[in-house]
C-alpha cells in the first residue's frame, strides 16, 4: 500500500516536472511555432538567478518564484530583439540559432560561475511515508505546476491579452488587420516564455544541483514533451506530460531509472512516427 | 562527365594540390593533430553532403560517428585484428540508419520532426552508453564500461598482418587516403543520376515524386551512405584517441558537426571539409587554455553564421570571387561566375 503511494506520487512528480519544464517552450512553440533549443539554459539561467539570489540573502520562495522568472524574461526579451525577430518563419534556422545560443550561453555562465556544480538546499524538509522516506519538497513542485497551469489556463481564456495571444496563435493576419502588431504580440510572448522557464530553472533548483551544462537534461524532456503534445498550449503538454511521466516512472520502477528514460525516449519517437502533427494535432483542435 | 550547375564538378588541379600538401605536410608538422583534423573533416563531409545536396538535416549525425566507434572497439577487440572490425564500423551504423532512415522517410516527417527524432536517437545512445558500467553489460570479451568508456584496444593494422599495427604517421597517411577517396565517391555520387535525384528531391520533392522517383527509398539511401561514412570516421577516432567514450554521442558532439558544416558552407563538399579543419584546430587551441569556453566560441560562429551568411563561409567566397571574375572578364566570362553562384545559392529553405 505504501509502496502504491511512493509509485503514484513519483509519478505525479514526473507528469509535473514534464509540464513544469516545458511549459516555457509550448507557450512559444504554440504561438510562433519557433523551437526553442536554447530553452534549457533559460532553465538553467533560472536555477543561476536564484542560487545567486540566496547566497546573497534574498529569501529563497521570493528569489524562485519572482526574481527568476524577471529576469530570465528580461533575457529572453534581449534574445527575441537580437535572434529570434530574424528568423521567424525559417523554423531550421531558428533551431540552427537558438542551438548556437544554447552553446554561448553555456560558454558565458562557464566563464563567470566556473565549471563547478552549485546547490542550495531545499527549503522544505523530507516525510515520512510508511517506511519510505520522502522528499516534502516534490509535493510543492506539484502545488507549483498545478498553479502554473491554472494561472495560465485564466490568463489565456479570461484576460484581453490572453485573447489576443490565443487570436495571433490562429491567425497572425488577423490579428494584424484589427489592430494588433503581431511582431509586438510574439516578442511578449517569447519574453513570457522565457519568463516561465526561468521559473522552472528556479523552483528546480534546490532539487538538483545545478552545472552551466545543466541545460541539457532538460531540454530532450521539455522537447518532447512539446512535440508529442503538439500545438495546443495547455492540453497539449498536460496529456503529453502525463503520457511519457507515466511510462518514464513506471518503467523506472520495473527496471531501472536509466531504461525508464530510454523507454519515454522510444515513446516519444514512436509517437511522433503515428502522429506527427502532436496529440493535440489529432485529437483536439480549440487553441488552448 | 557534363557540368550540372547544382552539382557542382571536381577541379582536378585543386585535388591534386590538396594531396600534394597531404603528402607533402608531415615532412613540416607533428601529424597527431593533423591526423583528428582529417577525421572530423570526413564527419563533416559525411554530413554535408546528405544536408547540403539532398536537404537532409540531421541532428543528430553524431549517432552513426559514435556507433562506427564502438562498433569498431567491440568488435576489434573479439577478433583481434582489424580489418573485419573496420567493415564493421561502416556496416553497423549504416544498418542503424536505414532502420531510422525508412521508419522517418515511408512515414512522411517534415524536416523539424527529422530533426527531432535524429536527436533523440542520439540522445538515446548516450544514455544507454553512459549507463553500461559493470559485468551486465559485456558483447563477447569486451566490456562497454559505461560513462568510462573502453581503452585499450588494438589500433588498426595491416591487413592480415595483426602483428604491424599502424601508428603515428601511416595512420595519419590512412586518414588522409580515406578523406581523399570519400570525397571522390562523393562527387561520383552526385555525377550520376541518383545524385541529381537527390538534388532534385532538395529543391522539389513533390515534382520528383510526380516524375515517378521513389523519394523515400532515395532518402533512406544516401542517409545510409553517409551514416556509413560517420561511421567509418568514428573508426578513425577510436584509432586515433585510443578510447571510446560516451562523449562520441554527446550533445556537443551533435551540434559540433552541423556548425563546421553550415559555417563551412551548404551544397559544397570542400566547405565542411575546410569548415571542420578550421573549427577543430580552433577547438583544439581553445582546448589549451581555459580563460574562454569552447562552446561560447561555437555558440556565436553558429548565430552569426545563421544570421549573417546563412550560405556559409565558402559559398559567400566563391559569389564574391564570382563576382571579381565578372569584373574582371567583363561581359564574356559572365556564364562561367553565375554558374558557380547558382550552385552555391542552393540552400533549402523552410
Amino acid at each position: 500500500m505504501d509502496y502504491a503511494g511512493v509509485v503514484t506520487l513519483e509519478i505525479l512528480y514526473m507528469i509535473a516536472f514534464l509540464a513544469l519544464t516545458s511549459a516555457g517552450l509550448a507557450i512559444v512553440f504554440g504561438m510562433m511555432r519557433v523551437i526553442n533549443l536554447a530553452h534549457g539554459e533559460f532553465v538553467m539561467l533560472g536555477g543561476y538567478t536564484t542560487i545567486a539570489c540566496y547566497n546573497n540573502g534574498i529569501n529563497i520562495y521570493f528569489a524562485m518564484l519572482l526574481v527568476a522568472p524577471v529576469v530570465v524574461g528580461l533575457v529572453g526579451l534581449i534574445v527575441e530583439r537580437s535572434i529570434i525577430r530574424f528568423l521567424y518563419g525559417r523554423m531550421i534556422d531558428t533551431m540552427l540559432a537558438t542551438w548556437g545560443l544554447s552553446l554561448l550561453l553555456i560558454g558565458l555562465v562557464t566563464l563567470i560561475f566556473g565549471n563547478t556544480a552549485v546547490s542550495v538546499p531545499a527549503p522544505i524538509t523530507g516525510y515520512q511515508l510508511g517506511e519510505y522516506q520522502m522528499g516534502g519538497y516534490n509535493l510543492f513542485i506539484i502545488l507549483v505546476t498545478v498553479a502554473l497551469l491554472i494561472a495560465m489556463w485564466a490568463a489565456l481564456r479570461f484576460t484581453r491579452a490572453g485573447l489576443i495571444a490565443r487570436g495571433a496563435m490562429q491567425g497572425a493576419d488577423v490579428v494584424a488587420s484589427l489592430g494588433y502588431d503581431p511582431r509586438k504580440v510574439y516578442m511578449y510572448t517569447f519574453s513570457a516564455g522565457a519568463a516561465l522557464s526561468g521559473l522552472a530553472g528556479g523552483v528546480l533548483a534546490p532539487l538538483t544541483g545545478l552545472l552551466p551544462s545543466s541545460g541539457g537534461a532538460y531540454i530532450a524532456k521539455a522537447f518532447i514533451t512539446v512535440i508529442t503534445g503538439g500545438a495546443a498550449v495547455i492540453s497539449g503538454t498536460l496529456s503529453s506530460a502525463v503520457i511519457l511521466g507515466t511510462v518514464n516512472q513506471l518503467v523506472s520502477f520495473a527496471a531501472h531509472p536509466v531504461i525508464g528514460e530510454i523507454a519515454m525516449l522510444v515513446l516519444a519517437i514512436i509517437l511522433l512516427r503515428l502522429m506527427p502533427t502532436g496529440i493535440t494535432g489529432r485529437f483536439f483542435r480549440d487553441g488552448t | 562527365m557534363r557540368s550540372w550547375p547544382s552539382v557542382g564538378q571536381i577541379r582536378w588541379g585543386w585535388f591534386l594540390l590538396a594531396t600534394a600538401i597531404l603528402l607533402l605536410l608531415p615532412l613540416v608538422t607533428d601529424t597527431h593533430t593533423p591526423t583528428v583534423l582529417l577525421i572530423w573533416a570526413l564527419f563533416a563531409l559525411s554530413l554535408g553532403m546528405m544536408w547540403g545536396y539532398a536537404g537532409l538535416l540531421s541532428f543528430g549525425h553524431a549517432a552513426y560517428f559514435g556507433l562506427g566507434a564502438y562498433a569498431y572497439a567491440v568488435a576489434v577487440i573479439n577478433i583481434g585484428e582489424s580489418t573485419v572490425p573496420l567493415i564493421l564500423s561502416m556496416l553497423v551504423p549504416a544498418a542503424v540508419a536505414a532502420v531510422v532512415g525508412a521508419m522517418m522517410f515511408y512515414g512522411r516527417i517534415s524536416d523539424v520532426y527529422m530533426g527531432v527524432i535524429t536527436l533523440l536517437v542520439t540522445l538515446i545512445l548516450f544514455k544507454f552508453m553512459s549507463a553500461t558500467a559493470g559485468d551486465a553489460y559485456v558483447i563477447g570479451d569486451a566490456r562497454l564500461g559505461g560513462f568510462n568508456g573502453m581503452p585499450g584496444f588494438h589500433t588498426l593494422n595491416v591487413p592480415g598482418y595483426p602483428e604491424i599495427s599502424l601508428f603515428g604517421l601511416p595512420t595519419y597517411y590512412v586518414c588522409a587516403a580515406v578523406l581523399l577517396i570519400c570525397y571522390l565517391i562523393c562527387r561520383w555520387i552526385l555525377a550520376r543520376s541518383f545524385g541529381r535525384v537527390l538534388v532534385g528531391i532538395r529543391e522539389n520533392e513533390a515534382r520528383c515524386e510526380l516524375m515517378g522517383y521513389n523519394v523515400p527509398a532515395f532518402k533512406t539511401a544516401i542517409f545510409t551512405v553517409c551514416a556509413a561514412m560517420a561511421g567509418l570516421a568514428g573508426c578513425l577516432f577510436a584509432n586515433w584517441a585510443e578510447i571510446v567514450t560516451p562523449r562520441v554521442f554527446s550533445l556537443g558532439q551533435a551540434a559540433e558537426v552541423l556548425i563546421w558544416v553550415i559555417a563551412g558552407g551548404l551544397g559544397t563538399l570542400i566547405g565542411p571539409i575546410l569548415g571542420a579543419i578550421a573549427l577543430g584546430y580552433v577547438k583544439l587551441l581553445l582546448g589549451e587554455q581555459t580563460v574562454i569556453d569552447n562552446s561560447l566560441v561555437l555558440g556565436a560562429v553558429l548565430i552569426i553564421v545563421v544570421l549573417g551568411i546563412p550560405r556559409g563561409v565558402v559559398p559567400a567566397l566563391q559569389s564574391v570571387w564570382a563576382a571579381a571574375e565578372r569584373r574582371a572578364r567583363g561581359r564574356t566570362g559572365s556564364g562561367q561566375g553565375a554558374r558557380r553562384t547558382l550552385g552555391a545559392s542552393n540552400r533549402e529553405r523552410t
